[in-house]
């Protein structure tokens, strides 16, 4: 008789196998975190049930397992394993297996060489992923197969990790998207994420076994698998207990059954988790503690006793809707506090019918909307102002702190925090996609752990050794938690450490802050994170100093939208529906894709009554004005178009391809001519979009690249596909050398990924892939060294012309960039001539690419901005000695660019990033330090997959918003 | 006491006063390799501490004080400096720290300006920091790695990857448990006796050292066992530091594997060869390549030093760094030398060539070069030789250790059941072959 057991994330799984490999027992629970108390419960079921096993063989499996077999003696198989031979058991002939579990994605080829596939440590989990966002759109777990079955429309979600896909949702939701075509874009992202991460390359063709948990319960989860990998995958019976079963099947020790329960149950981990001091030394230090954050305390009034105007505040955030009613003397009257499950127009109509219920006779003075939904709220009310979350979140500080320096409000999913320099709004900084953790990381933890939020807080003031968590992403911190639990931490000590995660993740990820100094001394703290007295004391503890929460720390943005509603009020009557508009309120949404340009963004049109309308999930205003955007002040669009216009001529020499990526987005106009000079037909692969990544996305063998370098298998497919033979894609070492820095290399990536593209892309064995080392940075040898490149490939090409061609290619370069330059600078005349703001959108030159950029420069210059590009000014300044090694070509000119900007008052930085570079790691440090030297605003822009622009958005319009405070105060 | 000066840039140097009073830091990654070294500086009379101290917060300072979506490796270093001089163990002002600096393409570079940012950050700017580098990046009229200097750098870095090669060789099969540790601490000790009285660098006297080293490890007893043999490839750092990799030669100890680490050695010679590969792909001054050249060639003449004596005791030699070079031909080019670059990959193919096919790649998260020669090769490494059995394991400060423990484990299954096809393919061979035998007698008979 054999044993096994599949302890997982969330459940553990045991089977009871007969000698001829069938099951006579098997069972499926869930373990809330208490791991070794579910196994003896189980254990002992099945010595009462089961007949002869006293001795029997048992193994044990899954990855929250590892540790109890070993200090318990028994076998322990690796859960990837087990499914490979259970399947082999069970189902002989299985090509493919593809596992989903509580955390894990698993691919298991065991045909034509054995392989087998598990999520990258940054993947996330794709059971715990659909549980977080089943809890996003409020619905059971069960209801969101039953909705993704009613789907008409997929959306694109980012199909990486679960808090980009959230950040993603959100906006949708907000937008009024219908739910279940969210469901099904839900397992839409989950399929495309097992595929991409893990295929890597291999083709999923043949007989395909579904198991796991999701994979069982959500046919329709099946069924997108099935349509994305053209099959028809089985899901057997007993898709359970695979893991379990193989497990049994590789048992090989007898052991006694009775000792391995005592053992089990015996078992203490390591008792070794690394841990911080406690939050609180005693109940007394508590107490102090509370009663000093007492007096920050907003006065309140009696809404119905008052008879004056009232100003009303609506903050529409991320997953909680706040409002509040102000008088004309700043108490508060009223306030409301709701999750937002998903759609925030029917909250606020119950909120304003509530109101006028309890005050029919309210003279409204003004109203305004903040946070993620402030636009549809204000179109669907008509309130008076819409007002950007970080001037809300200001006003509200000042008043609790008029000589406030610095603002942290900690939300549910996001974190902003601003410094404040001579009263205006100085420095931003918001979490990025990747560090979203936040309150709803606390809550779903909570939850998970089988508590309610505040209950769970409370548990970590008095906890004695707070587990040290780290600072990274939730998907870590399962696993980190389930580690220390293992170890021996106590639930209070999880509590307080994580706690303690969510204020060093705010600290040293998004602010990136060393102490107090850095900050001021004058620290406002709010958002509703901040209720939680172990978040506040954490954070105290954490920067060494004292803070002020004030007690409406959770409503401060609405609250400041009504003080800002209160300043804005000139005495003319608010255009807020009234109770007799609300009456006759309607709200349909209809989603469409726009059409106007190739973006095709998905807009959600949301009409309301009196035939208002609302357009979101746009990048640009063309489909609400129907106009095109006026793009002439924006140089990304200019060298979109410049690059377009090298068109392929016919050549005696046949045709050459060039992907349209990375560094090609500089080079083209040399290599172009170079080739076109030897009498090649030079094509390039179109420009990005997500079609074309989709092509070349299932073999990318590292999911951690950047989407830049991603995009390059895409370029390399198409080509390809057109049928192009010869492919050129260099090796670059070194770049140009513009002589600004130390040295001239390109980074890793842009160097050498086409090494990359030529051993992990099965279609480069149909052309001719030139992927040579060439020294460009090297003008007189190059000719000589690219001769023999060249004859390794084509016949009869000589020198001389070879000569020829390199003068061209470097002439053509050297126009190429006159050319932008002098549109660069035309475009800052034209801008101080019309008194418009510039803004310097500095990246790399692969950031015209559309598909990378998402639209930001269109975002932007639809604020009435001028954009221009770093390599515009980058040679406007003498070399300077940088706090870094200035050792590549593209980052030099950023640091150049920072530089230059100290001379120009009218131009601001906006620095963007491609989530996932290293070398950005270094180089935004370095542009805001520069920057932050010249009393310059720095504001950076994270991008990748993601296609929401949302909290772009914000931060443009705080920028501008403090750029304006900044002129004014200046006079 | 010694007076700060600066140069033109405002960079704090170490002057020749500082070397007479001043303590220098030295990080820790491949501990054999590293107390060698030490003792190398100290007999050029600098005094230095090889710091040695782990846990948990030396991640957590770092993280405070470095961008943290910066290298893993550059956070623990860092970490691990400022770690030690807030440890009140040190006199700050009296303290200087040291870190290499490689001038390559790759972030690796940037880490000695990362940490001056962090000293500034926690109010250290009067610590100076020197750079150990052989491109002439950053000069201290305190400090210079001098030709005397390096060559006996070079020495300590053979004896190094000598006792850790054995060590390693010796360790999983020894019947007295500590005998191998045990023989590489009286080693270091004897070796840094010799270096002492300025022995133990001369060609002759090298090979007579590694001779005798190789010959007191053939003489440690060793249980007769099959075991999973495991390489370990790598960013440097991760690949060597315990600090940074979870310890993961323990790890693999513990889970019944006998563990290959290619020596630093390799990486030497990689990065001298880079600048002939430059000159050779792009053009250059030919008197610059004939002075690499020979350092190559003393490099190499070093090399096979290590390789004869450690063969000649029976014992699996280090890759010759050629051969290994060969292997990659086709595959990678020769130009790609960010961070391990090629050789790395190259590596990949050598281990699994010489037996030691089960492999774990380390990197820290998000490492540049890596996601081209390090993952983005193991598909072509298995299409070349499918005996390769390969794992790319991330380290960061969040990763958890059992995440890695599992996927480390995944491949060591899978090590286990081509080791048991193996021996039963053995078996099956040995039949077959004593059947031959037994016919030939017949047919002669």
């Amino acid at each position: 008789m054999k044993v096994g057991l599949d302890v997982g994330s969330t459940t553990v799984k045991c089977v009871v196998l007969d000698d001829n490999n069938t099951i006579l027992y098997k069972t499926y629970e869930r373990h809330y975190s208490q791991i070794t108390q579910k196994i003896s419960d189980i254990l002992k079921k099945v010595r009462n049930e089961i007949k002869g096993c006293e001795k029997a063989e048992i193994a044990i499996s899954g990855s929250a397992g590892m540790g109890i077999a070993e200090s318990c003696d028994m076998d322990f198989v690796q859960e990837v394993y087990a499914t490979r031979v259970a399947a082999n058991t069970f189902i002989p002939g299985t090509d493919v297996v593809i596992e989903l579990g509580g955390e894990d994605a698993k691919i298991l080829f065991l045909s034509g060489g054995m392989e087998v596939r598990m999520n990258g440590s940054c993947a996330g989990g794709t059971g715990a992923f659909i549980d977080q966002m089943a809890t996003l759109l409020n619905v059971p777990i069960e209801e969101l197969n039953g909705l993704a079955g009613e789907s008409k429309k997929i959306y694109t979600i980012a199909s990486r990790c679960g808090v980009f896909a959230k950040t993603d949702i959100q906006p949708l939701l907000n937008q009024g998207a219908r739910k279940s075509d969210i469901a099904a874009s839900i397992f839409a992202a989950v399929v495309n994420q097992t595929v991409a991460g893990l295929a890597q390359g291999r083709e999923i063709k043949g007989k395909v076994v579904y198991l796991g948990g999701p994979l069982t319960f959500m046919e329709q989860l099946r069924t997108r698998f099935d349509t994305v990998l053209k099959t028809t995958g089985v899901c057997p019976e007993n898709s359970l207990y695979y893991v379990a079963c193989g497990a049994a099947l590789c048992a090989e020790n007898t052991v006694d059954f009775t000792q391995v329960i005592n053992s089990v149950e015996n078992y203490k981990g390591t008792g070794n988790f690394a841990f911080n001091p406690p939050l609180f030394k005693d109940q007394q230090a508590y107490d102090d503690f509370t009663a000093r954050h007492k007096k920050a305390h907003v006065e309140t009034g009696d809404i119905k006793a008052y008879d004056g105007k009232v100003f009303i505040g609506i903050d529409a955030g991320s997953t909680t809707v706040k409002a509040v009613v102000i008088g004309e003397d700043k108490k508060l009257l009223h306030s409301k506090y709701l999750p937002n499950s998903g759609n925030p127009v029917p909250i606020i109509k119950s909120f304003l019918e509530e109101l006028y219920g309890l005050c029919p006779n309210i003279k409204i003075g003004s109203s305004a909307v903040t946070g993620y939904g402030e636009e549809i709220i204000k179109n669907a009310f008509c309130a008076d102002f819409g007002v950007v979350e970080t001037v809300a979140h200001f006003t509200a500080a000042k008043n609790f702190m008029p000589d406030v320096e610095f603002v942290i409000d900690i939300g549910g999913q996001d974190i902003k925090c601003f410094k404040i320099h001579n009263g205006t709004i100085d420095n931003i900084f918001l979490n990025e996609a990747c560090s979203s953790g936040c309150g709803s990381f606390l809550q779903t933890f909570a939850n998970a752990l089988g508590y309610n939020i505040e209950e769970f807080s409370r548990l970590g003031i008095l906890a004695k050794h707070p587990v040290d968590l780290g600072s990274r992403c939730t998907v870590f911190m399962n696993s980190s938690v389930k580690q220390a639990q293992k170890d021996g931490a106590t639930i209070e000590d999880i509590s307080a450490g994580l706690s303690l995660s969510v204020v060093k993740n705010a600290l040293y990820k998004v602010i990136r802050a060393s102490g107090p100094n850095e900050l001021g001394r004058k620290i406002v703290v709010q958002g509703g994170t901040f209720l939680n007295d172990a978040v506040l004391r954490a954070f105290e503890q954490e920067m060494g100093t004292q803070v002020v929460r004030p007690d409406v720390s959770g409503l401060m943005g609405a609250f400041g939208a009504a003080l800002y509603a209160k300043s804005k009020y000139n005495g003319s009557s608010s255009t807020l529906l009234n109770s007799q508009q609300l009456k006759e309120f309607v709200h349909e949404i209809q989603v469409v894709n726009c059409g106007m340009c190739s973006n095709n963004c998905r807009l959600t049109v949301n009409k309301f009554s009196n035939g208002r309308k609302f357009i979101g999930g746009n990048r640009c205003e063309r489909p609400v004005t129907k106009k095109s955007p006026d793009e002439t002040l924006n140089i990304y669009e200019y060298k979109l178009k410049l690059l377009q216009e090298y068109k392929p001529k016919k050549g005696k020499r046949g045709v050459i391809g060039l992907p349209m990526g990375l560094n090609m987005y500089e080079l083209l106009p040399f290599w172009y001519a170079f080739f076109t000079e030897l009498g090649f037909e030079v094509v390039h692969s179109p420009i990005s979009d997500r079609k074309l990544y989709a092509k070349g996305q299932q073999t990318i063998p590292s999911d951690t690249v950047c989407y830049p370098a991603k995009l390059m298998h895409g370029h390399v497919q198409t080509l390809i596909d057109d049928g192009i033979k010869n492919i050129f894609y260099p090796c670059l070492s070194y770049n140009l050398d513009e002589h600004m820095g130390d040295n001239h290399y390109n980074c890793p990536v842009v160097a050498y990924y086409s090494e990359v593209i030529k051993v992990n892309m099965r279609d480069i064995e149909k052309v001719t892939f030139i992927n040579d080392y060439l020294g460009i940075h090297r003008k007189k040898d190059f000719p000589v060294k690219m001769c023999g490149v060249l004859a390794q490939y084509f016949d009869g090409i000589s020198l001389k012309e070879i000569k020829k061609a390199s003068k061209a290619a470097y002439d053509e370069y050297d126009r190429y960039f006159q050319k932008v330059r002098a549109r660069g600078h035309a475009i800052i005349e034209q801008a101080r001539k019309e008194n418009k703001e510039i803004v310097v959108l500095a990246g790399r030159p692969y950031h015209v690419d559309p598909e990378i950029n998402k639209g930001i420069d269109k975002l932007i210059s639809g604020f009435g901005v001028a954009i221009i590009s770093e390599d515009i000014i980058s040679d406007k300044v003498q070399r300077f000695t940088t706090n870094v090694l200035n050792q590549w070509t593209y980052h030099s000119r950023l640091y150049a660019a920072a530089h230059y900007l100290q001379s120009q008052k009218d131009m601001n930085l906006v620095q963007l990033v491609s989530f996932g570079c290293g070398v950005d790691a270094i180089t935004t440090d370095e542009v805001r330090e520069i920057l932050e030297s010249e009393g310059k605003i720095y504001t950076q822009i994270k991008i990748d997959e993601i296609t929401n622009l949302g909290a772009v958005k914000i931060r443009i319009r705080s920028l501008l918003a403090a750029i304006a405070e900044q002129r004014e105060s200046k006079g | 006491m010694a007076k700060l000066e600066y140069d033109k840039t405002g960079r704090l140097l170490f002057t020749k006063e500082m070397k007479k009073e001043y303590t220098i830091l030295l990080p820790m990654m491949a501990p054999i390799q590293f107390r060698l070294i030490q003792k190398v500086f100290e007999e050029f009379n600098y005094k230095t501490v090889l710091l040695d101290t782990e846990g948990p917060e030396i991640a957590q300072v770092g993280l405070k004080y470095v961008h943290n979506d910066t290298c893993y490796p550059a956070l623990l270093v860092i970490g691990q400096f400022m770690h030690a001089l807030q440890s009140g163990k040190y006199d700050v002002n009296k303290t200087a720290l040291m870190i290499t600096q490689t001038g390559g393409g790759c972030r690796a570079s940037n880490y000695i300006h990362l940490l001056r940012k962090a000293l500034r950050k926690a109010g250290f700017e009067n610590v100076p920091v020197i750079s150990l580098n052989m491109s002439g990046l950053e000069k201290n009229s305190g400090f210079s790695f001098t030709l005397p200097m390096i060559r006996r750098t070079i020495g300590a870095l053979v004896y190094g990857d000598t006792l850790m090669l054995l060590s390693n060789q010796t360790k999983p099969y020894e019947v007295h448990k500590g005998e191998s540790m045990a023989l590489v601490d009286s080693w270091i000790e004897n070796l840094s006796n010799q270096f002492r009285s300025g022995k133990g660098y001369t060609i002759s006297e090298q090979k007579k050292n590694l001779d005798a080293i190789s010959s007191s490890f053939s003489q440690i007893e060793m249980k007769k066992v099959s075991k999973i043999k495991v390489g370990i490839v790598g960013e440097i750092y991760v690949k060597y530091a315990r600090l940074g990799n979870n310890n993961l030669e323990q790890f693999l100890a513990d889970q019944g594997c006998e563990v290959f680490v290619p020596g630093i050695m390799g990486f030497a010679l990689f990065k001298v060869d880079n600048r002939l590969e430059d000159i050779k792909l792009y053009g250059g001054s030919k008197v610059k390549f004939k002075i690499v050249k020979l350092l190559f060639d003393y490099l190499e003449k070093m090399e096979t030093m290590m390789i004869e004596s450690t063969a000649k005791y029976g014992f699996t030699p280090p890759g010759k760094y050629s051969h290994t070079k060969e292997l990659v031909k086709g595959v990678i080019g020769y130009g790609n030398k960010m961070g391990e670059g090629w050789l790395l990959t190259a590596e990949m193919l050598e281990l699994t060539e010489t037996d030691y096919p089960n492999i774990v790649c380390t990197q820290p998260f998000g490492c540049l070069p890596n996601h081209i020669c390090g993952k983005g090769m193991i598909r072509k490494i298995k299409n070349v030789d499918p005996r390769a059995n390969i794992v790319a394991i991330d380290y960061d400060p969040g990763a958890p250790r059992v995440n890695q423990e599992n996927r480390i484990k995944l491949m060591l299954a899978v090590a286990k059941e081509n080791l048991n096809a193996q021996s039963d393919q053995k078996n099956v061979e040995k039949t077959n072959s004593k059947m031959q035998i037994k016919a030939k007698v017949k047919t002669t008979a």
